[in-house]
Parts: structure tokens; sequence; C-alpha cells
């Protein structure tokens, strides 16, 4: 089971290996990571079936957040379990065109990670 | 006038005397020639009266007493006309009347006191009368037209004159006009200078107000690049004190994994590269910020123009999302890794870019707004070396534009955005900019409907 992590910024990825890197050397979580919303698009036609959560930036160069979600929501019939939206303006128009579309939760830049820690462990069964 | 010799006649005498003087008066203009005498002039005929009157008293008569009497009326024309001789017609009459004042004298001097001329001068002296006559009606006749001539002349002066002082007038109105056009255009020429300064001191405030509008562009976009890494370095930091406290512990332990201890280790070392490199990125973004606000240093330095297009592609873009979040385009930076550093005026340049940058957004932005089907917002940077040339090329798939407005782009104040919206100073300071800041050229290319370029080359 994992957890697609879309942003443009590559860093991102370092970042959440080191901050979930107790659940991930533990096998917990597993976490895949994409840089646009069209590289996450493709992650998710190859590896429809393993992913269950997708953690998504809005504000990205060429397909945003928002649309990658409502293609999410279009090309998969049985989409993952759980899109959280991430967005450094944390307006409410984001929030709810994210709601709008399907997303089932909604985060603000600077990412809290216990908050985040804590939203998945509920959502996912460990 | 011999025949006249008796003072009974003095009814005739003296009206005729009068006469002569009245004719002399008017012919000579003598109130105005001779002020002084006209007036006794007019006493004329006293002396004959009081000659007559005397002979009624002492019953005493001879003609010679009337002859004497015009002989003085002669001498006092002839001094009359003597008196005016710069007149020419009176010298005229003085030639007219000398014969006869010679004659009147000489029949004076021959008669007797009875007032008969002897025999033997009779013949001679009515032939010399015949002359004498002739003589005077001709002088009289050449006087008059003398006169007339005079008078034509004097009306053509007068004319002459008259003309003269109406040109002298024209002439003083013209140089009166002169002078106050004169002072009118130095009036003029004064208002532009001022004019031309205080066009100067606006310009200056316009270029900065233009600066000052681009540099609020760039606010919404800059604090979104710094926020990017400050959260990064935030977290970086956070999540090394996390593993320094995992280190700490595994160190503790007596069995000590030496793999993780080194992962760890390994994993500290490159997030303090990453806080490192973040916290660069922000503050190379304020540097840019202050150095485009700063008045130009107008100091060249070589620059990687890879990084600054790349700076100011991200801040274009992220400062027209954050006033309409609905916007989204694709970036396509290009960039030649083989680029040599270019020295160049970085803010400037940086202002350039910006420009270009703002007006290729604005643009595929508004061709979004169209809904054409399958159409994405492209803008694309690319450097490129030339030659000895350095070559940026900033382009989109916007609205494009017609001929007619792409021969205005480069004016200053040309712009096809609504009122309030643009300077219409960009293009022009950005042309400036390259072209004389930087030695370089700014070309255009478009096609309406499919999309704009503008290409810098810049000697490298």
């Amino acid at each position: 089971m994992q957890i697609l992590v879309v942003d443009d910024e590559t860093d991102v990825r370092d970042l959440f290996q080191q901050r979930f890197r107790r659940e991930i050397r533990s096998g917990e979580w597993t976490f895949s990571f994409a840089f646009s919303g069209e590289e996450a698009l493709e992650y998710l036609r190859a590896h429809h079936s393993e992913v269950l959560i997708i953690l998504s930036d809005i504000n990205m160069p060429g397909m945003s957040g928002l649309d990658l979600l409502s293609h999410v929501k279009e090309e998969f019939e049985m989409p993952p379990t759980t899109m959280m939206m991430i967005t450094a303006y944390g307006d409410d128009d984001s929030y709810r065109k994210a709601m709008a579309l399907g997303a089932n939760d909604f985060l603000t830049k600077p990412v809290d990670f216990a908050v985040l820690k804590e939203k998945l462990a509920h959502l996912l069964p460990s | 006038m011999a025949h006249y010799s008796g003072l009974g006649d003095i009814f005739f005498t003296a009206p005729v005397a009068f006469g002569i003087v009245g004719a002399l008066r008017k012919f000579l203009d003598l109130p105005r020639r001779l002020p002084r005498w006209n007036p006794l002039l007019t006493w004329i005929w006293v002396p004959v009266v009081v000659l007559y009157l005397g002979a009624q008293a002492f019953d005493f008569w001879s003609p010679k007493l009337g002859d004497a009497y015009w002989l003085l009326v002669l001498g006092m024309v002839l001094a009359v006309l003597l008196a005016v001789r710069d007149y020419r017609p009176a010298r005229s009459l003085v030639l007219a009347i000398g014969p006869l004042v010679v004659y009147k004298l000489v029949e004076f001097v021959l008669e007797t006191p009875q007032g008969k001329i002897p025999k033997q001068y009779d013949a001679a002296l009515d032939t010399t009368q015949g002359f004498v006559i002739i003589w005077l009606v001709t002088f009289i006749f050449i006087a008059r037209s003398q006169k007339k001539q005079l008078e034509k002349e004097r009306v053509l002066r007068e004319e002459e004159e008259k003309a003269k002082r109406l040109i002298e007038a024209q002439n003083a109105q013209l140089e009166h006009l002169v002078a106050e056009r004169t002072a009118a255009l130095t009036n003029q020429a004064e208002e532009l200078r001022t004019a031309l300064t205080e066009l100067r001191t606006t310009q200056a405030q316009l270029i900065q107000s233009e600066k000052m509008a681009s540099l609020g562009e760039l606010t919404a976009g800059i604090a979104h690049e710094i926020q990017n890494p400050l959260n990064f370095v935030n977290n970086f930091a956070e999540v090394s004190a996390e593993l320094v406290t995992e280190l700490e512990e595994e160190r503790e332990k007596t069995d000590r994994d030496l793999e993780l201890e080194a992962d760890l280790l390994a994993d500290l070392k490159q997030n303090l590269q990453k806080i490192h490199q973040h916290g660069g990125r922000a503050a190379s973004i304020v540097r840019g910020m202050l150095e485009h606000s700063r008045a130009s240093s107008g100091e060249r330095v070589p620059t990687d123009l890879n990084q600054l297009a790349d700076e100011y592609l991200r801040l274009a873009y992220h400062g027209l999302r954050a006033k309409d979040k609905t916007f989204n385009a694709t970036l396509k930076p290009d960039f030649d890794p083989t680029l040599p550093p270019v020295e160049v005026i970085a803010q400037d340049l940086g202002r350039v870019l910006l420009n270009l940058l703002t007006n290729a957004f604005y643009a595929v932005k508004q061709r979004q707004q169209r809904n054409e089907p399958g159409y994405v917002p492209t803008v694309s940077v690319r450097t490129k070396r030339v030659g000895e040339e350095v070559e940026i090329r900033v382009a989109d798939n916007g609205t494009g534009m017609p001929e007619s407005v792409k021969a205005k782009i480069f004016q200053p104040f040309f712009t096809t955005k609504p009122t309030g919206e643009g300077t219409g100073l960009g293009l022009s300071l950005s042309y400036d900019i390259v072209t004389q800041g930087h030695g370089g050229t700014l070309a255009v290319e478009s096609r309406e409907g499919e999309g704009t370029e503008f290409i810098i080359s810049l000697p490298a």
C-alpha cells in the first residue's frame, strides 16, 4: 500500500523520506513521488491498484493539482481511497474547488508533519 | 491810369486800391507770409481819403496828388513783393510791376502841375504805357501759372508726405507687431523649456513607477518563491534535529548499528547542504527583489543568464498566479548548459525578462479565455549560444499580434492592455536597456492567433 506524493519541488522526496523514515524503515508505509501532474497520471496508469493515497500540491506548472484531481476522478473507476490536496495559499477558493472535485482532505503549506502523520495513520490500516 | 488822375474819383480810386491789396493778399497768402504787414494793408484807402479831405479843406487841388497816391500804392505793393521775394511768383510780380513803377515815376516827373503831359513826350509815353500794360499782364499770368505749378508741387509733396507718414505709421505698427510676436515667441520658447523640464521629470517618475509596478507584479510571486525554500529550510532543520536525536540514541545502545549511524550522518550532511541551498535560494530572491527596486548601478558583471532567466520565469509565473489562481501555464525552460557568463547589468536585464515574461503570460491568458479546445498555455524561455552572441528567446503560444500592433510595440506609452493595466513603457524601456544599455538587439516575431517570440541577442 502506498502513498503518491506529487510536487514540483524535487526536494520534497528527501524531506518525506526523512520525515517518515521510521515508517518506511519498518515497511508500514511506502512512498512514491511524481514531480508534475502529468508524471503522476503516468505513474497511476502504471501502478493503479497499488496507490491508496495521493498527496498533491495544487500550485504546479503545467497540470495543476486540481487538474490532476479531476483527471484522476474521471479516468479511474476505482480511484485511490484518499486525495489530499496541499497548497501554499490556503485560500477558500482552492479549498472549495478541491472539495467540489472530490478531495478528501486539504492541507496548507507549511505542512505540519505531525498532523499529516496522524491523518495518514488514521487513514491507513497499519 | 493816367486817366484817373482826379481825386474826385475817390469812390473809384479807394476801392481799386483796396481791391489790388485784396488780390495781392489772396494771391500771396499774406496773412500767413506777412502777418504783421497784412492788417496795415487794410488801411491803404486811408491816405487817399486824407488827401481828399485835405484838398477839400484847403481848397487846393493838383492832379499830381492822385498820381502820387498811385505811386505810393505801387511802392507799397513793390515793398510787399520784395518782402516775400523768396516766393517765386512774388519775384515774377516784381518783374511785372517793375516797368509800371518806372513808367509812373517818369510820368510823374514829366507831367505838369495840372497833370498834363508835355506834347513832345505824349506819343512815346503812350507807346510805353501799352508795352508796360502788356508786360504787366503777361507777367501776372506767368506768376499765376507759377503759383499754380508751385501749388501742384506742394499738393504732390503733401501727398508724398502723407504717403510717407502712412508708410511710417505702418512701419511703426509692423515694428510693434514684430516686437509683440517676438515677445510671444520668447514666451513660448520659455514655456516650452519649462514643459520640457517637466516632461523630463515626469519621464523619470514614470520609469520609476513602471519599475514599482513590475515590482508589484513580483511581490506575490516572490512571497511564494520565498515561502517554498523557507519551508524546506525549516523542515530539513527540524528533521535534522530528529536525526541527531536518533543518532545519539543509537550511540547509547550497546549493539550499535554502525550502518544506520552512517546513513543518519549521510542524511544529516545532505540536509545541511539542502538547508544551505534553500537558504541561498531565498536570499537570492530577496537580493533580486532589492536589485530590481534599487536604481540601477549601471555596472556590468559576469552573470549566469540561465539562472537569471529561470529566476524571473518563476517570479513572473507565480506573480501572475497570485493574482489569478485559476491561471495555469506550462513553463518550458530550455537552457544551454554551455552558456558562458555574460557581462550584463543583472537587475536591468532582469527587468527586461520580467517584462517579456509578464507579456507572454498575459498573452496566453488572453488566449486561454477564448476556450479553444485542447489549448495548453505555454511559455518557454530558451538560452543559446550563437557564434559570438548569446540569445535569450521568450516565446508564448498566446494571442499573437497583427503587423499594425507589432510595428508600434517598442514605442513609449503604446499598450494594448485596458487603461490602468499597463503603462505602455515596459517594452520601450526593455528595448532601451537591451540596445543602449548592453549593445544588443531586441527583435520580435509574431503570428496573430499563434504566438509571439521575443529574441534578446547580447554580445557574449
